[in-house]
């Protein structure tokens, strides 16, 4: 095992730094002229709208503004830093530094949304291009980039399910949307947000998969749609998803397809043969945009054509020489985002693509694909690790085991081993959504980016805890013990008394910091 | 080397040949057919998806995507004036090196041990928001201004259980956009009715009148916003609110935070939830994707159980230190699906990182400074535009940063100018003839503390010409 420490900096709340009269960065001056002939700034201000006392923010030099971040970076195990393969849905894959470059051009970066479409003509052609590509890759007709993130995607789709049916007078007859327990929280929370009343099918316990008889018992003159992510949050794939789809057809529904866990069907299946009317990407995960803290991201959306009029506008159209931005779309549901969306993130998706070309994309499937299934067989060996739905013997990105046997044995369950496996220098592992009924769960994802050593040591990690567990369970139940900070007090966080969303918050309920004056 | 790409990509170690063979026989496969056969062929795609030949080389692909980027004319060559909900400002260096560090750039949803750093940047975000609006509870941002407001104003409706919501005419066409497809569930459930209040064609103050006559027990909230989408600023908000709270609704006030220097934070008149953009704390346009939207409230439990959005709190760790914690995570998504507030997800972390930075580098005193400098500039381009023959400003004296400027007197069309602008390397204001067609040939400018004194008389100059 590999001798690990985070770093420790003790760093302060940066609302204690600095010292009065201190700045970070001086302003452009305005000029004597300027100065001159304009008044004073209270005159342009309504005098009941003028700010009487200076925000309470610290005053700070710049070395030290820039000390403090560097160090609190530093504190931040992003993927690029370790192997990072515990967290399943998330796809945590290399985002080639190249497309950050490319973000960082002022031919990116210092555009302007509103600008005249003839001196946008080169970020208009990346996501035209990026569109077909796309399109090809789903089999869908065309595509919006302006959801900022996949839940925004998911309730786009929502809405766009919402007016198909009202444009039809369906509404409010049609107020169901159905789902599926092992598919992500958001296909059952955004369709509510859009009105939906929603039902949930549960996995067969020897399948892992829905019942399908489940479904049809569920249709009804009721039914506006389903919204089902496959393969689902156990990376098992729903072999008779045509079969869900052809359902909810003949019920008068629609289907969305969320393709969160795409990363293993590059090339090899898409929601097109399966029958879908609309899906969305994650164009952070399987599509390489870096995930940033969590975002900035695209839940991209791409419906067949029947339903291209109420796709968000603009839409971004060629004629042969020149791209265009089309407003004129009058059964479009409007804007979901405010301008284009995160274009920063189909510009390194469309670049990510090009860098791949199709043998590649489909190489990133296959080697999902392998990855996973490699990984399976070495934790399937360790004592108090159990696959969930064994009878399932293949996973395409991400699979779901439990930790059940080894909490039954040594009180150590899977909140306790992904706060230790940090000890060893590697992210922790996401465990799985609510409802646990996999008990005490985990669920990693080995995309391409991971090699046969990483996941080899990844899965010695988790022996290692395992074993821990039995020997020495206080040491995985305090832990962590090599991190940054110890355990933390997590019931404070829900008791209005204790809780404190910010510095001025925190004052007012504990007094004064009790932290000593450390030394810059 | 041939162009094909057999089957290694610097991107994917195990794309080496023999190492997949070792694993797919070490998992029980000859090849990965025989993996790929359980999904049925009806599913599968029978051909090679048809893109592009690809450029693995590094080289390639930076000439490639480079040369299609060099099309874009940007703001560093031409002259900027297009505001509207994405403003050009300075992004202090320090911000960009801080924004770009790969820890940052490539972490994801790590809790406080493995992610610290992280979670602390937010949660001083989250204080220096907080001091700003003089507010204890900021949430973690969501997608932008538009779904802040959105979130806000079904927070508010949960809380009253009211279903209408009042909203000034004076408002981004986009952003209302945005709001009524998060409001208007149609004949679903849930649905919150949309009411325009107007506003005064001289000062573009909200219409008390107005507002007085559609109040009603029905109402759940009113929204403004402070400075308006075409810059006015709201001097009426203790009016607003006391006719708002009199009616038992809530006051949301949208604002944009890098006027808070100078105008003083909706709390001190009466906003109970306030919402805004973080894109002009240091972040670049990027076409539109540098937005992000903020949520803030008074620290009352009746509140912070309506948020949707992730709220970072400070706790204790076992031995006396700082750790960090999503407050009430229970309400989310995340915990109880359907029956969650709303809906988050990811968002925008990375903006909310280079906020913090950028809060840090103002200051006190860069924040009012920069109100003052951005003020300044822009009355003063106001004033010189205005004394342009053909050339009228409307709204004045009270605005910041974004004022509306007229063309009707000229005969030319906002469309002809900005041809004759771009021309001459300028980007005109966002024209609004279609979203407020009251205003005739209007567009809306935008001047901020980039604009130099050289720069707003080259704009005066052209847009002289523009109008002859």
């Amino acid at each position: 095992m590999r001798k690990y420490h985070a770093p420790v900096w003790n760093e302060p709340i940066i609302m204690e730094m600095g010292h009065k009269g201190e700045r970070g960065i001086a302003i452009p001056f305005i000029e004597e002229d300027i100065q001159k002939s304009t008044k004073d700034a209270k005159f342009y201000i309504p005098n009941k709208m003028i700010r009487k006392s200076p925000p309470n923010i610290p005053e700070i030099s710049q070395p030290h503004i820039l000390r403090h971040y560097l160090r609190l970076s530093q504190q931040t195990l992003g993927m690029a830093l370790n192997i990072d393969l515990g967290m399943g849905t998330c796809t945590m894959k290399h985002s080639p530094l190249i497309n950050e470059e490319l973000v960082k051009s002022p031919y990116f970066a210092e555009i302007h949304p509103l600008q005249d479409e003839n001196t946008t003509q080169g970020i208009l052609e990346i996501i035209y291009k990026f569109n077909r590509y796309i399109c090809e890759i789903s089999g869908m007709d065309e595509f919006t980039f302006q959801p900022g993130g996949g839940a925004l995607g998911i309730f786009t789709n929502a809405c766009l399910i919402r007016k198909y049916h009202e444009m039809n007078n369906d509404l409010p007859e049609r107020n169901e949307i159905i789902t599926t327990l092992f598919s992500h929280p958001a296909d059952a929370a955004c369709p509510a947000t859009a009105g939906f009343k929603i039902i949930t099918l549960y996995p067969n316990s020897e399948t892992g998969l829905p019942d399908i008889e489940a479904l049809k018992a569920a249709v009804s003159k009721h039914t506006a749609g389903l919204m089902i992510t496959n393969p689902e949050d156990t990376g098992i794939f729903n072999p008779m998803i045509d079969e869900f789809v052809k359902i909810i057809h003949e019920a008068g529904g629609l289907c969305a397809y969320d393709q969160a866990n795409s990363n293993a069907l590059f090339g090899i299946t898409r929601a097109k043969e399966a029958g879908f009317d609309m899906c969305h990407f994650n164009i952070h995960k399987a599509f390489s945009s870096p995930h940033g803290c969590m975002g900035p991201a695209c839940g991209a959306v791409g419906v067949r054509k029947e339903l291209t009029e109420f796709l968000p506008v603009p839409i971004v159209t060629f004629d042969g020489s020149k791209y265009h931005l089309d407003n004129d779309r009058p059964n479009s549901i409007g804007k979901m985002r405010e301008f284009m969306g995160n274009i920063e993130t189909i510009l390194r998706a469309y670049s990510w693509i090009m860098s791949m070309g199709p043998d590649g994309l489909r190489t990133v499937a296959e080697t999902s694909i392998i990855n996973i299934n490699y990984l399976i067989k070495k934790l399937t060996k360790i004592r108090g690790v159990t696959l969930a739905y064994p009878k399932q013997n293949i996973r395409l990105d991400q699979a779901r085991f439990s930790l059940k046997e080894l909490k039954d044995e040594t009180s150590v369950g899977t909140d306790d081993v992904a706060r230790r496996i940090v000890d060893f220098g590697v992210q922790e592992y996401f465990t799985s959504h609510h409802p646990w009924i996999v008990q005490e769960p985990f669920l990693p994802e080995p995309c391409e980016t991971y090699s046969k050593e990483d996941i080899d040591y990844w899965a010695e990690i988790i022996r290692y805890t395992c074993e821990e567990a039995r020997t020495n369970p206080e040491t995985v139940k305090t832990a962590p013990h090599n991190q940054t900070i110890k355990k933390i007090n997590t019931k404070a966080l829900n008791d209005p008394n204790q809780w404190a969303l910010t510095w001025r918050a925190y004052i007012k309920k504990k007094g004064k910091s009790k932290q000593e004056h450390l030394s810059p | 080397m041939t162009k094909k790409i057999e089957h290694t990509h610097p991107y994917i170690p195990n794309s080496v040949l023999e190492v997949r063979q070792e694993m797919l026989r070490d998992i029980g496969f000859e090849n990965i057919q025989e993996i790929l056969n359980t999904i049925p062929k009806k599913l599968r795609l029978n051909r090679s998806l048809n893109l592009p030949d690809p450029l693995p080389s590094e080289f390639d692909l930076k000439k490639h995507v480079s040369e299609i980027l060099s099309k874009n004319k940007s703001c560093t060559e031409y002259l900027n004036f297009l505001g509207a909900g994405c403003w050009q400002h300075h992004v202090p260096a320090v911000v960009d090196e801080i924004a770009h560090r790969s820890e940052f750039v490539t972490a994801y949803a790590g809790n406080t041990y493995s992610d610290l750093g992280k979670w602390q940047t937010f949660f001083e975000f989250q204080s220096m928001m907080g001091e700003l609006l003089e507010m204890d509870a900021v949430s973690l941002p969501t997608f932008d201004w538009g779904t802040a407001a959105s979130f806000a104003i079904r927070m508010a409706s949960r809380m009253n259980i009211k279903k209408e919501v009042l909203i000034p005419k004076i408002i981004s066409p986009g952003r209302l956009s945005i709001i009524k497809n998060f409001c208007n569930t149609g004949s679903l459930s849930g649905n919150i009715d949309i009411k325009l209040i107007d506003y005064d064609p001289e000062t573009g103050l909200i219409d008390l009148q107005d507002l007085e006559n559609k109040l009603s027990s029905n109402t759940s909230s009113v929204y403004i916003e402070n400075p308006s989408y075409l810059g006015t600023i709201e001097s009426q908000g203790d009016e607003i609110a006391r006719l708002t709270h009199n009616n038992g609704a809530e006051l949301i006030v949208g604002i944009d935070p890098i006027s808070l220097g100078l105008l003083t934070p909706p709390i001190n008149y009466g906003g109970d939830i306030v919402c805004g953009e973080i894109q002009p704390l240091g972040i670049h346009m990027n076409y539109g994707g540098g937005v992000g939207g903020f949520i803030a409230t008074r620290d009352e439990p009746r509140y912070i159980a309506e948020y949707p959005t992730h709220l970072v709190s400070i706790t204790d760790t076992i031995d006396g230190g700082f750790g960090f914690g999503y407050c009430t995570h229970d309400r989310t998504l995340y915990a109880v699906r359907e029956e969650g507030k709303d809906f988050t997800g990811t968002t925008v972390g990375l903006w909310t990182i280079a906020a913090a930075v950028y809060m840090a580098l103002l200051g006190p005193n860069g924040i009012k400074e920069i109100g003052h400098t951005i003020i300044k500039r822009s009355h003063y381009a106001e004033k010189i535009l205005s004394e342009i023959n053909g050339i009228e400003t409307l709204f004045s004296p009270y605005f910041f940063k974004e004022f509306v400027v007229n063309f009707d007197s000229s005969g030319k069309t906002v469309n002809d100018v900005n041809k004759f602008l771009l021309d001459h390397k300028i980007f005109g204001g966002k024209e609004i003839v279609k979203d407020f067609p009251e205003l005739g040939q209007s567009s809306l400018y935008c001047v901020t503390e980039i604009h130099n004194q050289e720069d707003i008389t080259r704009l005066a100059e052209t847009l002289n010409q523009a109008i002859k």
